[in-house]
């Protein structure tokens, strides 16, 4: 068996005794002595663990992203380099974002601090913060108690972008290809990172009890929070042809292991209902590392991009060794976190039509308690095509958060069928989403919120994309519907 | 009044009253900055795990742990049983058992502790513990408490004037019920605790601890021994806010029992949620109130019965109480009033000290009043509070008849200052005007003043210890009482230090707190921290100085008892800095010469106490003010809301360190922002709590601090009687974000003008729905 391989802050790591389910979190911490990076939750909720590691991005070189190590298992790692807060600097030759944060008072208590920093050092060395609201995004995976955030916001802002040229650009610039080949076992847990499609052909063959992961920014829960043992893990996000985005025959293929955030850089401004969603999904450490596949697999029902993809039509690309086949996404949810994948079969991808032709109004929605980092309470996409005479042709009304799948409001849809794209035609659909779903009352909102604010988010997809059919979201938004205000 | 002379360049300068960096800034930002969960523990070192009901009141009717202790790498699992000492953990009621015995009284409450060579083995023993217990039937609300008269100590009440005939008389009658809810700290740092047996049956443990003289006594308590036998030291905490003032003493006399128990050192670290669900929070209450307006918005009398969820015992409780009917009053003179408050006993965690310390959830009720006050009457919302400012005598009393010194209320200067600073007549016209054309955005702008008491109410805390070491070199150690969380006291502490000795910053360190260098000290708590310590620095400086001077006037061959001054690193002649010889000869030649370079510093703050039976004195010595203007937008079709712009004016007296005094209010405002509009604890029927982790408790993120942050520290205003004419910082501004209540109420009137709001806290995007629906349906 293999030993994990990776660079740990510059020292080249083979790791032979740490079980696979071992976060790096941990790892560092217990193993290493590194107990700059903290732990806050254990769950990617607070980025108290970030740490960055090089990682290509979306446009395919090499970047130094920043990840919450809580939920990073090391085998995810192999041949990859890492670095912590301890190898930017220390405190008498501190990195910018460190010096920044010290000297705009960004830390108080200080426990946060180093996963700030660690978000910073991201934003340090992007090239494409060209909008306030990236920023918003870039740190908004980083609790702290105690500053109130203008001061951090200050220390982020003076270094973002600066891209310093120093050791780290270096190793960016430097960097080759990773091979993330690896089958490793330890205290009875196996990890798998098959990197060609036979490979993972022939493990899906040899181990149906096997579970897959990508990102891992779900499924790891299950060690740090349920405290399960995962026995035997394959991990997808080495094999080829699986990454990125590209553009093919009518839209575009997203392959199922590209980071979510990757996905927002390459169709969010084109999509503006992917750029919307994925503007308050989860927050960068998560969308550096969870990704499309994960994401739809999980198949939960408050999961975000099920209801934005249903409603442009995209579809699910299952891959096996037999070949490809497609179907429409919304029947790739079969029940509550049930899919439609057959025994040896993967989520390769998702195609997505270009729909840029069309007659379209379309935007997505997510409510949630807090904007930032935060799961839906209800979600929606919202997609209505109208022919010459301004008659609804195709209604595609997807929601999350409103039954135990995402779903389609099948009562409302027919109700907007050949009826005029009008507030009383949209006021009438939104009645019938009473007919199309009976959501649950939970710590995250009653029924009533949520079959309120489904209704609601209906009357205001018509009151916004009056003016403009498939509107972006502006820079923190009051809320995730923009109604036109005088 | 004290003054400061002009600055010249290039002359040496104390650090008092200047901008500075948090004194562990570089630290903290390259990760090498410990925590207790940080520091290196030798081989052998056992963690442990708590074991807890899983009900929320029952009898225990099997506790049976052979089995647990008999797995691989288990050191020991400890039951009440196994504690030599007294199982009590409470600060003062003794109702608090460390472990439980017999009984349980919420889910979360510690009923045995494992120790083992790692967390996981720990979980494996926990699993293989027999715990059966007898559910009875369990108190889970506020109401149920309240119908079931399941108390906490006996009811607080504060009268005067006549109540009913003033309420009888008013023409305006208000009748309501304010409901506050609980709130998780969530400091970033989780409890924890690390204790090593020591030689001769004593031991050291570090802890996470605003309260380290408390968590030595108790450990010492739990363990049977004197105190001198335990030593507790604090380096810092990540985040304290109230939760780790009495919670850390848990989990350190835990470490301190398996350190006993084992001969090994033993750690006790809580992930998130054990940290949720096992610890305290920030009190819910729920009061009813009458108030009566006189038509021009003069309030005029006021009668309140206020009930706080204390827990399942009594912890700060009662003092929490207390503070929260001295905070009824907020800023308002009431000529007629009626407070009375009860605290109640549920089997729920024990709720603790947090940030205000239910000056808070006393203040929402007047405010609540206020609003609805001034929905009623079409007032503006600054324009009624204004009215009923405390003033001149005799509309300078409080509810407990404690003086509101007119030459001390700094709220119609600050109110003034702020509303013209912060342009509010014509950004509320520009709302108003924006309001009226948009049917389904509304925007809302809130004022809101604090007045809020410094001291301890229990007045015998007030009192706090220092020690000051100077080496042969010039060097200096500082101790004293309080401990570091985040706020920046030891920052300040350095600066008062700096000042007083004539050093440079550099030549002094900041050690740890320990009871070994203190002893007695009371919680960093109250926003006391610089006040107390402060003083007691600033006393050991003294002394020192005084011992240094006679030495320095040979030095520099003038007459002993010429006026020489200390400053930054140098000693010289008054006004002839040319002639200086540095500290470091000074304190040289004071250790040849055979002088004492040590010395403690003890402060206590006079001419304060309170009659609790008759519900009057001077629990105070002073109150700080401060003002804030919140701007809100609120959105009717999903009741999203933000917060766009936020103007404050704070008054912090003659900051001792004003870099560090604007994060304390910014901070604290967008905790309180929190507390009232995202923070929700939801419970199940069972008792136990549903939101544990950041998944479910939301806390404010990056984007909801307002992007227009405007933060201003009142210019000119020394405090006299406070270290240096400063003032406590701590809790005051997380009231300001009361205004946050104001400016929603604001926005979502415009939906039915004339009539008041009804809006529940926190105001979440489903309470704020739930409003405007409201509104629309009456407007």
């Amino acid at each position: 068996m293999d030993e994990l391989r990776f660079t740990l802050n510059g020292q080249p790591i083979a790791e032979a005794e740490a079980p696979p389910n071992t976060t790096l979190l941990n790892y560092l911490r217990q193993r290493r002595g590194l107990t700059g990076t903290k732990e806050g939750c254990a769950e990617g909720d607070c980025g108290a663990c970030t740490v960055a590691v090089l990682d290509p991005d979306a446009a395919g070189g090499p970047a130094w992203r920043a990840v919450n190590s809580c939920l990073l298992l090391l085998p995810m790692l192999q041949g990859k380099q890492v670095v912590t807060v301890e190898a930017l600097g220390s405190s008498g030759e501190p990195h910018p974002a460190q010096a920044s944060m010290a000297k705009h008072l960004g830390s108080q208590c200080g426990y946060c601090t180093p996963g700030i920093v660690m978000s910073i050092f991201e934003a340090c060395y992007r090239r494409d913060l060209d909008a306030p609201w990236k920023l918003d995004d870039q740190l908004c995976g980083n609790l702290c108690r105690c500053t109130g955030y203008r001061p951090i916001r200050e220390a982020a802002e003076a270094v973002a972008g600066s891209c310093p040229v120093d050791r780290f650009q270096g190793e960016a610039a430097e960097a080759t290809p990773v091979d993330m080949a690896l089958a490793y076992a330890r205290g009875g847990q196996r990890h798998m990172n098959p990197t060609t499609p036979e490979a993972l052909w022939a493990l899906l063959e040899a181990h149906p009890e096997a579970r897959l992961v990508a990102g891992g920014t779900d499924l790891s829960l299950e060690i740090t929070k349920q405290f399960k043992t995962l026995p035997l893990l394959i991990s997808v996000e080495g094999v080829a042809g699986l990454r990125g985005v590209t553009a093919v025959e009518g839209g575009w293929r997203l392959g199922a292991t590209t980071p979510l955030a990757d996905i927002e850089a390459a169709l969010g401004e084109a999509i503006p209902t992917l750029g919307r969603m994925l503007r308050f999904f989860g927050a960068r450490q998560i969308k550096n590392r969870g990704t499309l596949g994960g994401n739809l697999c999980t198949a939960s029902p408050i999961g975000d991009m099920p209801p934005a993809l249903i409603s442009l039509r995209a579809e699910a690309i299952l891959g096996s060794r037999q070949g490809e086949r497609r179907v429409p996404l919304e029947d790739f949810f079969v029940a509550y976190r049930k899919t439609a994948l057959a025994p040896g079969e993967i989520l390769s991808g998702v195609f997505v039509p270009e729909l840029a032709g069309l007659n379209l109004r379309a935007a997505a929605y997510k409510v949630s308690k807090r904007q930032e980092l935060d799961i839906s309470t209800v979600s929606a996409g919202l997609a209505v095509e109208l022919d010459d005479a301004g008659r609804v042709v195709d209604a595609r009304l997807a929601f999350g958060g409103m039954a135990a799948t995402p779903k389609r409001a099948a009562s409302a849809e027919a109700a907007l069928l050949g009826q005029p794209w009008t507030r009383e035609a949209v006021e009438a659909a939104a009645q019938r989403l009473d007919a199309d779903f009976a959501p649950l009352s939970d710590h995250r909102g009653s029924a009533w919120y949520r079959a309120t604010v489904a209704r609601n988010l209906l009357l205001g997809f018509y009151l916004e994309t009056e003016r403009t059919p498939r509107p972006h979201l502006p820079y923190r938004p009051t809320a995730t519907v923009q109604i036109p205000t005088p | 009044m004290m003054t400061r002379a002009p600055h010249v360049e290039g002359a040496p300068r104390s650090p008092l009253h200047l901008p500075a960096l948090h004194e562990s800034a570089w630290l903290h930002a390259s990760g090498e900055a410990v925590y207790v969960d940080d520091l290196p523990t030798p081989p052998g070192t056992l963690v442990g795990y708590v074991v807890a009901s899983p009900v929320a009141r029952g009898r225990i009717t099997r506790l049976e742990v052979a089995a647990a202790r008999a797995l691989p790498g288990v050191a020991c699992v400890l039951t009440a049983a196994d504690i030599p000492g007294i199982n009590d953990i409470s600060p003062f009621s003794h109702d608090e058992p460390l472990l439980a015995v017999d009984e349980v009284f919420c889910v979360g409450q510690s009923v045995a502790v494992i120790f083992a060579d790692s967390a996981a083995r720990c979980r494996e023993a926990a699993k293989a513990v027999v715990l059966e217990i007898e559910a009875l039937p369990a108190i889970l609300t506020l109401d149920e408490a309240i119908a079931r008269q399941s108390w906490i100590g006996q009811p607080h009440t504060m009268r005067r004037g006549d109540v009913a005939a003033a309420f009888a008389a008013s023409p305006v009658q208000i009748e309501g019920e304010v409901r506050t809810g609980g709130q998780d700290h969530f400091y970033l740092e989780s409890h924890c605790a690390l204790a090593y047996p020591q030689e001769a049956g004593s031991y050291l443990v570090l802890s996470s601890t605003q309260h380290p003289s408390e968590v030595q006594a108790k450990c010492a308590e739990v363990l049977g021994i004197d105190r001198h036998r335990v030593t507790v030291e604090t380096r810092r905490m990540g985040g304290g806010f109230g939760g780790k003032e009495t919670q850390g003493a848990y989990f350190a006399a835990m470490a301190a029992l398996g350190a006993r128990a084992t001969r090994k050192p033993c750690k006790i670290w809580l992930n998130r949620d054990q940290d949720m669900t096992q610890t305290g929070k920030r009190h819910p209450f729920m009061s009813r109130y009458r108030a009566g307006f006189a038509a021009d918005g003069e309030l005029r009398s006021f009668e309140v019965d206020i009930y706080a969820d204390g827990g399942w015992s009594a912890d700060l409780t009662t003092a929490i109480l207390d503070r929260a009917l001295f905070h009824l009053d907020n800023a308002y003179f009431i000529p007629n009033l009626r407070f009375t408050g009860r605290a109640c006993r549920t089997h729920l965690v024990s709720n603790t000290a947090f940030r205000g310390f239910g000056g808070p959830q006393g203040m929402a009720v007047i405010e609540e009043a206020m609003n609805t006050a001034a929905e009623r009457l079409g007032m503006d919302y600054a324009a009624i509070r204004a009215r009923n400012y405390y003033g001149e005598s005799p509309r300078d009393r409080t509810p407990y008849d404690q003086e509101v010194k007119a030459a001390h209320n700094r709220l119609r200067r600050i109110t003034d200052q702020l509303l013209r600073d912060a342009d509010y007549d014509a950004r509320k016209a520009d709302i108003d005007a924006f309001n009226a054309q948009s049917p389904l955005v509304k925007r809302g702008l809130g004022f809101q003043p604090v007045k809020f008491g410094i001291s301890f109410t229990n007045s015998v805390l007030n009192q706090a210890g220092a020690f000051v070491l100077i080496y042969a070199d010039g060097s200096v150690q500082l101790n004293h009482g309080g401990t570091e969380m985040g706020q920046g006291l030891n920052t300040k502490m350095l600066a008062i230090c700096a000042h007083e000795l004539g050093v440079r910053l550099d030549q002094i360190r900041h050690m740890p707190t320990a009871t070994d260098k203190v002893p007695n000290t009371s919680a960093t708590a109250a926003s006391s921290g610089s006040d107390l310590n402060g003083m007691a620095v600033l006393a050991a400086c003294q002394t020192l100085r005084e011992r240094l001077a006679p030495v320095a006037a040979g030095l520099l061959k003038v007459e002993p008892g010429a006026a020489l001054t200390f400053c930054d690193g140098q000693v010289f002649p008054e006004g002839e800095p040319a002639r200086a010889v540095s500290f470091a000869q000074v304190a040289t030649a004071a250790y040849l010469q055979q002088i004492s370079l040590a010395a403690t510093g003890f402060y206590r703050t006079p001419d304060i106490g309170y009659d609790h039976a008759a519900g009057r004195g001077k629990p105070f010595h002073y109150y700080a003010y401060g003002a804030a203007l919140t701007e809100v937008e609120v959105n009717a079709l999903t009741g999203e809301h933000r917060v766009t712009r936020v103007d404050i004016l704070h008054d912090v007296g003659d900051s001792l360190v004003p870099t560090i005094d604007v994060g304390q209010v910014e901070g604290g405002y967008i905790q309180g922002l929190g507390w009232l509009t995202r923070e929700e604890l939801v419970w199940s029927p069972q008792g136990v709590l549903r939101t544990h982790s950041p998944d479910t408790y939301k806390i404010p993120a990056y984007g909801d601090a307002p992007r227009d942050f405007r933060v201003q520290l009142l210019q000119g205003a020394p405090q006299p009687d406070v270290v240096h004419g400063s003032k406590a910082v701590g809790e005051p501004p997380f009231m300001l974000a009361l205004g946050v209540l104001a400016a929603l109420r604001h926005a979502i009137g415009a939906w039915c003008p004339g009539q008041p709001v009804r809006l529940g806290v926190p105001a979440t995007p489903e309470a704020v729905l739930r409003a405007v629906e409201d509104a629309r349906a009456r407007g």
